[in-house]
């Protein structure tokens, strides 16, 4: 019984839900699951004139994607570049201490100063989302690896340039990894964020905020299911590889 | 070839601001082909001088010369054996043996061979493609050997290198080295703590005190090979190196 609670209970909170729905009777405040159902049914309909689930489920991941990709360009090799060079993370450091708890959000006014509404405006929130845990988690990384690792390199003869590339990245990979595995979970959270900012036309945070405008709850839950099921699935594919190509993990011996 | 290690010492400032002196002034010359044994208790500096020899570590004054060449960095033609946690893990068992060769360029193909074949030295040529986590505590010393083995150093470095195995497979992993040393002749310094360790392996064994590390007696050993741990000619030697250590370590608590 205990095994398939986990099966049990999304049953039952549906069932709730289903419930509570019909005792509300309110199609504005909670409506049925089959209205989400049919919903989600047909990802590729327009939803009033703001294009179908899956034209904003794609914009979206295309602006995550990039905002991601570019915040991983810049954070490893920094991160990996203070973990090894030990004046440069003494010099760094506070800063990256005082800007890390900051939320990506509270970025958004400063974002809209800078770049204006607009693609470049989510980029950079998603951006500094992604930054931060994959940089610290680089230097982290970097930091531990393990010291004969490095000295054996060295008794071979490794130049620094092989060291790096032959040592250090492949022994911190795990580490580097789980920050990107982070890292992009905050930057699908602060793209639907950003998204739901006035002047966007497209995204999912974008639509789920415009169906509130309509009073359409059941978009708005699609939405977020929708919202919920690309972060599982993508976090499902970074645990995938990391099990396949980092299976050495944990058995340093 | 000779390796000469002429007037080192080495000085450094414990946590406390204290200034310790690790070595002291050591001068030994260690002969081509020879096995030699640097025995002593932990703190006595037989690590830090091994690291010397290696080029990890630099003397505070003195120096280390190899044929007529100062070591100042990691020389070519000298290997390293690590106690333990030396085996890459991304890395498969060919691949880890392979690693100095490919640092040094050579082709795939070529050192693809010549680690199959040290392999098969150290007798782990069916675990080729295996990984080090997948292995025994003495099997990855085998792989750590021939990996050291396989880029043809002319000295093997050894820092305790069965310190981490049990009982039984380190008394394997001796008769083993014994072997591999007769086979491929080359000049063996070994760090060991066991006095044991020393007398079964050694052409000669170098007592080191403790603090500051100092050479207390260059013990030549003239046993016939295979040694037999309970012969008498073992156990009167082995007692020996036992006083000089408990001397020495007295000494060092007064």
């Amino acid at each position: 019984m205990k095994k398939n609670l986990k099966y049990f209970l999304p049953i039952i909170v549906i069932f709730c839900w289903e419930v509570i729905a019909i005792v509300v009777n309110n199609e504005f405040i909670l409506p049925r699951v089959e209205s989400v159902l049919a919903i989600l049914a047909e990802p590729l309909k327009d939803l009033f004139g703001s294009g179908s689930l899956l034209e904003n489920a794609y914009m979206s991941i295309y602006r995550v994607v990039t905002g991601f990709l570019l915040g991983a360009c810049v954070a490893i090799p920094l991160g990996i570049l203070m973990g090894r060079v030990e004046w440069l993370d003494d010099a760094i450091d506070p800063i990256l201490q005082v800007l890390r708890p900051i939320p990506p959000i509270a970025w958004i006014p400063l974002a809209l100063a800078w770049f204006k509404i607009g693609f470049g405006s989510i980029l950079f929130i998603i951006f500094i989302g992604a930054f931060f845990p994959i940089l610290v988690n680089s230097i982290d990384g970097v930091k531990r690896v393990n010291r004969t690792w490095i000295e054996t390199a060295q008794i071979f003869g490794a130049s620094n340039l092989q060291l790096l590339i032959k040592v250090i990245v492949p022994a911190a990979l795990p580490t580097i990894w789980t920050g990107l595995r982070v890292g992009f979970g905050v930057a699908w959270m602060s793209v639907v964020a950003a998204e739901m900012l006035p002047g966007t036309t497209s995204g999912l945070g974008y639509l789920i905020m415009y169906a509130y405008n309509f009073g359409q709850i059941q978009v708005i839950i699609a939405g977020m299911i929708v919202i919920g099921l690309i972060g599982l699935c993508i976090d499902f594919l970074l645990r995938q590889v990391e099990r396949r190509k980092l299976h050495w993990q944990g058995m340093e011996r | 070839m000779t390796l000469k290690i002429d007037h080192v010492s080495r000085e450094f400032v414990s946590n406390a601001g204290e200034l310790v002196t690790a070595l002291d002034n050591i001068e030994l010359v260690i002969e081509d082909q020879e096995f030699i044994c640097f025995l002593g208790p932990s703190g006595c500096g037989k690590t830090t001088l091994l690291r010397i020899i290696a080029g990890l570590d630099t003397a505070t004054s003195g120096r280390v010369v190899h044929d007529d060449h100062e070591i100042c960095a990691p020389d070519p033609k000298m290997a390293m054996i690590f106690q333990e946690y030396s085996l890459y893990p991304w890395r498969n068992v060919l691949e880890n043996v392979a690693f100095g060769l490919e640092l040094r360029g050579i082709d795939r193909d070529t050192r693809i061979k010549e680690a199959e074949r040290y392999l098969d030295l150290v007798g782990l040529e069916d675990f080729s493609r295996s990984f080090p986590y997948e292995l025994s505590g003495g099997m990855r010393q085998r792989v750590a050997v021939a990996r050291a083995l396989a880029v043809d150093p002319a000295v093997l470095l050894m820092d305790e290198p069965f310190g981490a195995l049990d009982a039984q497979s380190r008394n394997m992993m001796q008769k083993e080295l014994l072997d591999i040393w007769n086979k491929t002749k080359k000049t063996i310094v070994f760090v060991t703590h066991s006095v044991d360790e020393a007398v079964f392996l050694a052409d000669r064994i170098v007592v080191f005190t403790p603090r500051p590390g100092r050479i207390r007696e260059n013990i030549p050993l003239n046993l016939p090979r295979p040694r037999e741990r309970t012969s008498a000619e073992f156990a009167s030697i082995r007692r020996h190196v036992l006083d000089l250590i408990d001397e020495t370590s007295k000494s060092g608590k007064v």
